[in-house]
């Protein structure tokens, strides 16, 4: 009985500390690597300003929310800021299109080679950064209201008996359910819809997708639409469950890119399962397993040390090995990308 | 007065001029075909009645109309389809979703074309929910005419449909666009092929350095001694 | 315009910028300025042989220039003698099994045929290599941290003149640029770009996080100088002799009282210009050599085969050139010279904090002055580092008045005003994409674009 009360509890320890923090994670980091394979199949380039998109999108959803909470405004146990995101995403939009008539097309225009995009994109990516940290500020912003938890650790001792606690955070439940509903809409849009399979027929052939007809500049307007969609909703979801804070949203461009890398470049399916395997491995690399194994082990094996692989600060590295090892062993990623 | 017909095109990629002065035209329910040895400009005579290089001086006309002007977008619109040597499939959609793609301009239904496609290429019926970049060479050319052919044109172009295929494929293929050719297309392709495309050719071009050096019945230039000495050997 | 009158036409606008700061401001701000303009023009030049000779696209500046403020606090501090009798052997087993274990690999990933048993060999090796390195490595790591850990607790360095780091770090950003060339100078544009970007990140996480060797986030303060200090200066004979020869004959009108007041005045002043002085001196005879080594290098035959490179890579393999070998020199070499700049960086700071280097500022930054000067001009690029880097230091102070004369009809205690002059200063990072994308659209060669030589 009592092995079994062990084993319970080491269940519960991974559930806590891997599991639910990885799939909060992992979701949010999908739905952002989404929308840089979006642009890369489309419009072929790495878009470094895809964080700082976030950044801003996010900034006029907190904005938002904050005049909202002013006014009384609330969801109840949800955070106001869901009331707050379709504003953010608006707005979003209008920049990004925005940006594409005043920066990316005159380079289309032109066929200009990809690297003076991503050029352009290091600019775009100073001016957002430099517009959310003139309106918010360089600093942490919480914005999380109503419930804060879905599952309690006390609660859950509580009830089950176990001495380890499984806590679920509202954010982390509402990151992983609003990431599955936008990813099933995204793959219906692209797989159902006229517009969708004109953007696949263009990212998969350019040159033949004009030549049955489709209109580039359409594809390339909805693609930032989605783009824009999708990193406002990512940004909002991360600054919901950890913090907003600017830098911290230019740092996610290398694990999103590993994402987006890793999966297979320009495969949207491609980036869900990267964001995973990405967020997972800095959860699991950077956990400390030493509690785990004394559930596990009998008590004259038990580690002394902590059990942890690599310290938290090293999770971008941890991102980077797994992007090297795919770009080594399978340069198209783990399911098929864009090979240019 | 040809149905589509390129007159006196000059023009290039933007350096020197590769059409010289070179006239292509093609009637409804006529194959017409453009031979020619290496860097003659055949496929470039080709992609210059879809638009597709700028032509410094020639008209282009289409059902009468001038439509030199008119971008490749607007003529694929007014019913001009091209097959493209290389690359001529979506890769990553299935059978389906390439014909879909093919008929993205229309707006009826378009379930009687598919009808008829596979009618004309069986063997796309049993794989219309495969990728079309897991099909044999073959068989892509096949999804690759059944594409353009979406798009109920009245002009079907297609750039060298047989490079890269086995014989007997080259064979069906050409079998497939005479049926075409019979539904009342009009068809001008380039080949390297010479021999056997012109066997099938209502008409016959023969391009050198971007003029035309001879145009006749693909019969006569298949018996005239000179042609055949010069680009069929022998 | 011809070319070289144009270089010299934006040269002297830079010249009359310092010059304006100067009389506005003061010359020591303005000679401030100008030392980091000089590590600025270093490291551009560095990216600049990356990206402009080459093409390659290297977005990892930040982590080479800071591999170069490292190799400033291992060259000049004081070795631990405690630290290291505490750790060193235990450090050595540990560095051994580690080498073993990339050695292993190695000889894994060439003798065995690809496969299954391959791949379980090699993360076998990895596995039981890694562990038994950390085996070592955390009871050593522990045991120096221990020692005076306020104080010290981290090996130390070699207690050499920090002047040698500059050389010294040089060679530590080569060395990592080796390792890093070898494994990612075969991917895409792209994909290098995204590479680097991650290794510059590992980089200053190491150095956040390895105690025993940067100190980590404790930093290092007090680095020794390769120049005078202001107090030594202040006191010396010479220098105060220096000073009131030079202010003879504002001095030589006042009475004895008041000259000795101003004469203390204009000690302290002249001893921090003096100083930066020193500094603009050994910067700029760094940023010539680079420079001149940098001319004759583009002009010579490898310089015209880089070139060719990457103009035509596809050509260039054809007609038998290594591409990769030749991409991994010049990565190598323009990563040491960032490495250079990097340790001149630190060595001006006086200290090393791991927390300071930023991606905006220390990789993008310097792209920024490399596409805005002329990519694959060496005059461009040191310009670019000069312009860019004065906009970026002014654009604050000018921002900040911008915004008060912009909301000067506004109320004093506005909460708007006071939240816009607040933040006026993060809008340099606006101008600064503003300019960059304006260059790249108006002017896609840069100021002082590459000049094509035509055979004669």
């Amino acid at each position: 009985m009592e092995a079994m009360t062990d084993i319970a509890n080491a269940i519960v320890l991974l559930l806590n500390f891997i599991v639910v923090p990885g799939l909060s994670y992992g979701s949010q980091l999908a739905l952002g690597a989404l929308g840089i394979t979006l642009i890369f199949g489309i419009l072929r380039f790495a878009n470094f300003a895809h964080g700082d998109t976030m950044a801003f999108g996010t900034m006029v959803t907190i904005l938002v929310t904050w005049w909202l909470q002013s006014k009384g405004v609330s969801l109840g146990p949800l955070p106001t800021a869901l009331l707050a995101l379709p504003v953010g995403i608006v707005f979003t939009i209008a920049i990004m299109v925005a940006t594409d008539k005043l920066v990316y097309q005159h380079y289309r225009h032109h066929k200009a080679v990809p690297v003076t995009f991503m050029i352009a994109s290091m600019g775009v990516m100073f001016m957002m950064n430099g517009i959310v940290r003139f309106i918010i500020g360089p600093n942490d912003q919480r914005f999380l209201d109503g419930e804060r938890f879905i599952v309690r650790a006390r609660d859950f001792k509580a009830s089950t008996g176990l001495s380890e606690g499984l806590s679920i955070k509202v954010s982390q439940g509402l990151t992983i359910v609003i990431a599955v509903l936008l990813v099933l809409a995204l793959f219906w849009f692209l797989q159902r819809t006229r517009t969708g399979k004109a953007m696949r027929a263009y990212s998969d052939n350019e040159d033949l997708a004009l030549l049955s007809g489709v209109n580039p500049d359409r594809v390339v307007l909805v693609t930032w639409i989605l783009a824009a969609i999708l990193a406002t909703i990512a940004g909002t979801l991360y600054g919901l469950d950890k913090s907003f804070k600017p830098f911290t949203y230019l740092q996610l461009l290398l694990p999103m890119f590993a994402a987006a890398i890793v999966g297979g470049i320009g495969n949207p399916i491609g980036a869900i399962l990267g964001g995973y395997v990405i967020a997972f491995s800095e959860v699991m690399v950077t956990y400390a397993y030493k509690k785990v194994f004394v559930y596990l082990l009998p008590g004259s094996l038990e580690p002394s040390s902590l059990m942890q692989l690599l310290s938290t600060d090293y999770k971008f590295a941890v991102s980077f090995i797994i992007l090297v090892l795919v770009l080594l062993v399978k340069p198209t990623g783990i399911l098929k990308g864009k090979v240019i | 007065m040809s149905f589509l017909v390129g007159s006196n095109m000059v023009g290039g990629y933007g350096g020197a001029d590769i059409l010289k002065g070179c006239t292509i035209g093609v009637d409804e329910g006529e194959i017409a075909v453009i031979v020619g040895p290496n860097g003659a400009g055949k496929s470039t005579a080709m992609k210059a009645l879809l638009g597709m290089l700028d032509l410094t001086s020639g008209e282009v006309t289409f059902k009468g109309k001038d439509i030199t002007h008119l971008t490749p977008q607007a003529r694929i619109a007014e019913g001009i389809a091209f097959v493209p040597q290389t690359s001529n499939v979506f890769v990553s959609m299935t059978v389906y979703e390439n014909l879909e793609m093919g008929a993205f301009l229309r707006h009826d239904d378009i379930s009687q074309t598919v009808e008829q496609i596979y009618q004309l290429f069986p063997v796309l019926a049993d794989k219309q929910h495969q990728l079309a970049g897991e099909l044999s060479g073959g068989q892509r050319q096949q999804v690759a005419v059944a594409r353009a052919l979406m798009s109920q044109p009245s002009v079907l172009m297609l750039d060298e449909p047989t490079a890269g295929v086995s014989p007997i494929v080259m064979d069906e293929l050409f079998d497939r666009i005479l049926e075409v050719r019979n539904s009342g297309v009009a068809i001008l392709m380039v080949e390297q092929n010479a021999r056997q495309a012109l066997n099938i050719a209502d008409k016959g071009y023969v391009l050198v350095i971007g003029e035309n050096r001879h145009t006749d019945t693909g019969e006569a230039l298949l018996a005239d001694p000179e042609v055949r000495r010069s680009f069929l050997g022998g | 315009m011809s070319s070289e009158n144009k270089t010299k036409l934006a040269f002297a606008i830079v010249a009359g910028l310092l010059l304006i700061i100067g009389m506005a401001q003061s010359w020591s701000v303005a000679l401030g300025i100008f030392n980091l303009c000089l590590i600025s023009a270093v490291m551009a030049l560095g990216v600049n042989m990356q990206w402009g000779y080459a093409g390659l696209l290297n977005v990892g500046i930040m982590g080479f220039a800071a591999l170069g403020g490292m190799a400033a606090v291992l060259v000049s501090q004081a070795p631990v003698a405690a630290a290291w009798e505490a750790g060193w052997a235990k450090l050595l087993l540990a560095a051994i099994f580690f080498i073993a274990t990339v050695i292993g690999t190695r000889f894994c990933y060439r003798k065995m045929s690809p496969g299954r048993h391959r791949t379980i060999s090699m993360t076998a090796i990895i596995i039981i290599g890694l562990l038994l390195t950390r085996y070592w490595l955390d009871p050593a790591v522990a045991s120096i941290e221990a020692i005076e850990s306020a104080k010290t607790g981290f090996l130390g360095g070699m207690g050499l003149p920090i002047i040698f780091s500059w050389i010294f770090g040089g060679f530590v950003a080569a060395g990592i640029a080796w390792v890093i060339g070898k494994v990612a100078l075969g991917l895409r544009a792209d994909y290098l770009a995204i590479a680097t970007l991650g290794i510059s990140e590992i980089i200053i996480a190491v150095m956040k996080n390895e105690d025993w060797l940067t100190r980590g986030v404790k930093n290092v303060t007090g680095l020794s100088r390769p120049v005078p200090y202001e107090i030594d200066l202040q006191s010396s004979e010479w220098f105060i002799n220096l000073v009131s020869w030079w202010h003879s004959g504002a001095l030589s009108a006042l009475n004895e009282a008041d000259q000795a007041e101003l004469l203390k005045q204009a000690v302290i002043e002249s001893s921090s210009i003096f100083v930066k002085l020193c500094y603009s001196g050994l910067f700029a005879s760094v940023l010539v050599i680079v420079l001149l080594l940098s001319v004759k290098a583009l002009n010579s035959p490898w310089g015209r085969m880089m070139r060719a490179i990457r103009d035509n890579e596809i050509a260039a393999g054809a007609m038998g050139k290594d591409v990769t070998r030749r991409h991994l020199e010049i990565f190598v070499i323009g990563s040491a010279v960032v490495g250079v700049a990097g340790a001149m960086l630190t060595t001006l700071d006086g200290q090393f904090t791991p927390t300071s280097y930023q991606p905006l500022r220390f990789t993008f930054l310097i792209w920024v002055m490399v596409i805005v000067g002329g990519s694959g001009n060496n005059m461009g690029s040191v310009l670019g580092g000069f312009l860019i880097w004065v906009i970026w230091i002014e654009a604050e102070p000018v921002g900040v008045w911008l915004m008060q004369f912009g909301t000067s009809w506004m109320d004093e205690g506005n909460a708007v005003r006071i939240h816009l002059i607040d933040n006026a200063q993060h809008m340099r990072l606006f101008f600064m994409g503003l300019v960059l994308l304006l260059v790249l659209r108006f002017s896609p060669g840069g100021i002082l674009p590459e000049v094509v030589r035509k055979r004669s």
